[in-house]
């Protein structure tokens, strides 16, 4: 009894230790790999950063790489306006888009939570469907849209829209387009999974007690549904950040998303530790929000108890 | 319509309201008046049309035939939010987002009413159901009394002309259940308003409602006091459903006397006439048990043995096994001392013609 109790409670433990050990494995240790080498400076070698970590040196070696470590990457990324308009821009970007996705999302997500019980299934299937085709083709297929004699172009032409042709690529309207476009079902989905379990009597008792439908909307629908706001919000907002693709295939050339300076550091550049640097940087700034949203679920979980 | 309303002004009345889901009749020609002041029950088991009756006068529903008229005025067309009535939902429905005090001032503040004169009207709701100081809460943290008590609180803030009650009281336990109905009167009486509640509970209807409309298959089966329906029902149907009953299959061979298999039987003289079939419905509580025959009865007593018997604290129920092989329920009063009968005992049952209900549906 007492055997088969501690059997259990280890691989009870073993269980639990499973998201850990892939946290430290495919988070912790490649973030550790990259902070280190937002420490070095860049150097004509292979890899191109020094100092290297070299073990074999023992206790001697490792003081000696300690010592060539030092902050000048960050330095250098507060000192050069290039990286602030970059990470601006990125905010800027990815707020912006935030607020379009929730103007569409929110609407989408409560028309298939009030359409009818058999209808559902099939509405969050077409709302996943996108994903069955790669994300990068479906962002080409954009360019062919938005080019100059592109669909789009053509469609507003003939409806007489517009009389000449407009630029739409490489533009931030572009990658406003393709980040809404692309981004749409993480916001749909949680939005869709909270507005769907709320209890239909809440409206009835709002009704009965004296609000038309437009007001038990914002007085009742719209306060419950805030966690799946912040939690499609986040969805969203954190990796448009971070987004690489999307502005260097649509966007110009003129303001760089942090994604693709990073991308020019680290490839055109050769710059690792700078890249490094960047990128810690980014996750820094990340932190804000997503500790922001542990808050609120936490308040969530003591409000079911 | 019978039973009572004649005495007060009429609130509420339905006139041959109807609904169907489809092919479905939930409401079938429902015709019914609710006093000024009243507390009226709707009685039936699930599915019978009382919740559905229920919301169709809170706006949730439309009639497909009829009117619902709220002091002389049709309010068919009338949205749910401008009707003069408030609703206590079967789940509470208090909004989880909101404290105590948000939950019961809702109804004020949809109303442009002063903050401060919210303040003053919740502040005495929630004396009333005895709240006070759980303003601050959050609904999460009360205990299911608590909430029953809040929605009532929320439900009877805005002084609504008629209180809907969707099975009130469902979610407690027992104890907490009894508690409640009297705290419900209570409160009736105190404020006067119209109370309608739908309930299956038929113990639930006959203690706190002054009178009853049993609802089966979307139709009125019967509509009086709780007395009227226990004592008279008029019908084999509402005979069954409220309370414990025995039921005698008979052919009326007199005005005052019935022939049935166990030989005639003694009833009061009713509308039944000669030869028509009847049904003479008899409580358990109305019947006597004695060991002899019971002397100076020469009709209305039968022979039996006791088949088996229900302790309830109480009452003991026992079931009686007559010579046509039939079973008839009596109930004995536990008064003290040894149980007076033992199952297989001989026994005698003895009743009043005027213990009888005679059924002709």
């Amino acid at each position: 009894m007492t055997i088969g109790q501690a059997k259990r409670s280890w691989s009870a433990r073993f269980v639990v230790l499973i998201p850990y050990v892939w946290l430290l494995a495919l988070f912790l240790a490649p973030f550790a790999i990259v902070a280190k080498i937002s420490l070095s400076q860049t150097a004509l070698a292979q890899p191109p950063y020094q100092p290297l970590l070299d073990l074999a040196a023992g206790w001697h070696g490792l003081k000696d790489f300690a010592a060539h470590l030092s902050f000048d990457n960050y330095a250098m990324l507060g000192s050069d306006w290039l990286y602030w308009l970059s990470y601006l821009k990125s905010l800027q970007v990815a707020a912006i888009s935030t607020i379009i996705l929730l103007i569409i999302g929110y609407p989408m997500a409560y028309g298939m939570a009030r359409a009818s019980r058999r209808l559902q299934p099939m509405l969050v299937m077409l709302v996943v469907l996108p994903f069955w085709t790669s994300f990068l083709i479906r962002v080409y297929a954009w360019i062919n849209i938005l080019q100059h004699d592109g669909l789009l172009n053509e469609a507003l032409l003939r409806l007489y829209l517009i009389d000449a042709p407009v630029a739409w690529l490489a533009s931030d309207t572009a990658i406003y387009i393709g980040v809404v476009y692309s981004y749409l079902p993480f916001m749909v989905l949680p939005l869709y999974a909270t507005l769907e379990k709320m209890d239909h009597t809440l409206l009835e008792a709002a009704a009965d007690l004296g609000c038309p439908r437009w007001k038990s909307f914002w007085r009742v629908t719209v306060p419950l549904s805030l966690p799946g706001v912040a939690a499609g919000a986040l969805l969203c907002f954190i990796p448009i950040c971070g987004e690489f693709v999307i502005p260097d295939l649509l966007g110009g050339s003129e303001t760089l998303m942090i994604g693709q300076t990073l991308w020019t550091e680290f490839f055109s550049n050769r710059d690792w530790p700078v890249a490094s640097a960047i990128a810690v940087a980014l996750l820094g700034l990340l932190l804000v929000p997503i500790v922001f949203y542990e808050r609120l679920q936490q308040r969530a979980i003591e409000g079911t108890r | 319509m019978a039973g009572g309303a004649a005495d007060k002004p009429v609130l509420v009345r339905f006139d041959g309201v109807v609904k169907r889901f489809g092919v479905v009749t939930a409401v079938d020609r429902v015709t019914l008046d609710i006093a000024q002041g009243e507390f009226f029950a709707l009685l039936g088991p699930s599915g019978c049309g009382k919740t559905t009756l229920l919301r169709m006068l809170a706006g949730f529903e439309t009639p497909s035939e009829g009117e619902i008229l709220i002091s002389g005025h049709e309010i068919s067309a009338v949205p749910p939010h401008k009707r003069p009535v408030n609703m206590m939902f079967q789940s509470y429905a208090l909004f989880p987002h909101l404290t105590v005090e948000g939950n019961i001032g809702f109804g004020l503040r949809q109303e442009k009413v002063g903050r401060a004169e919210i303040a003053v009207r919740v502040e005495d709701m929630l004396a009333l159901v005895r709240l006070k100081g759980y303003g601050k809460r959050r609904i999460d943290q009360l205990s299911g009394g608590q909430r029953q008590r809040v929605a009532l609180a929320r439900a009877l803030i805005k002084k609504p002309r008629v209180l809907l009650l969707d099975e009130p009281l469902a979610a407690l336990d027992k104890k907490l259940r009894a508690e409640t109905q009297f705290e419900l009167m209570e409160l009736q009486r105190k404020l006067g308003t119209t109370f309608v509640i739908v309930t299956h509970d038929q113990e639930e209807a006959m203690i706190v409602a002054d009178r009853i409309a049993v609802m089966d298959q979307g139709r009125l089966a019967q509509v009086g006091k709780p007395s009227e329906i226990y004592e008279r029902p008029n019908s084999r149907w509402i005979a069954d459903f409220i309370g414990e009953v025995s039921l005698i299959e008979g052919t009326v061979s007199q005005t005052d006397t019935i022939a049935t298999a166990l030989g005639p039987l003694l009833i009061e003289e009713s509308a039944a006439k000669a030869g028509d079939k009847v049904c003479l419905a008899l409580r358990p509580e109305k019947i006597r048990l004695s060991e002899q025959r019971p002397a100076g009865l020469e009709i209305n007593a039968l022979a039996g043995t006791v088949h088996e018997i229900g302790y309830r604290g109480d009452i003991s129920l026992y079931k009686v096994r007559l010579a046509d092989r039939s079973l008839m329920k009596v109930a004995l009063a536990n008064i003290g001392g040894p149980p007076p009968f033992a199952v297989n005992d001989v026994v005698w049952l003895s009743w009043a013609p005027t213990a009888g209900v005679v059924l002709t549906r």
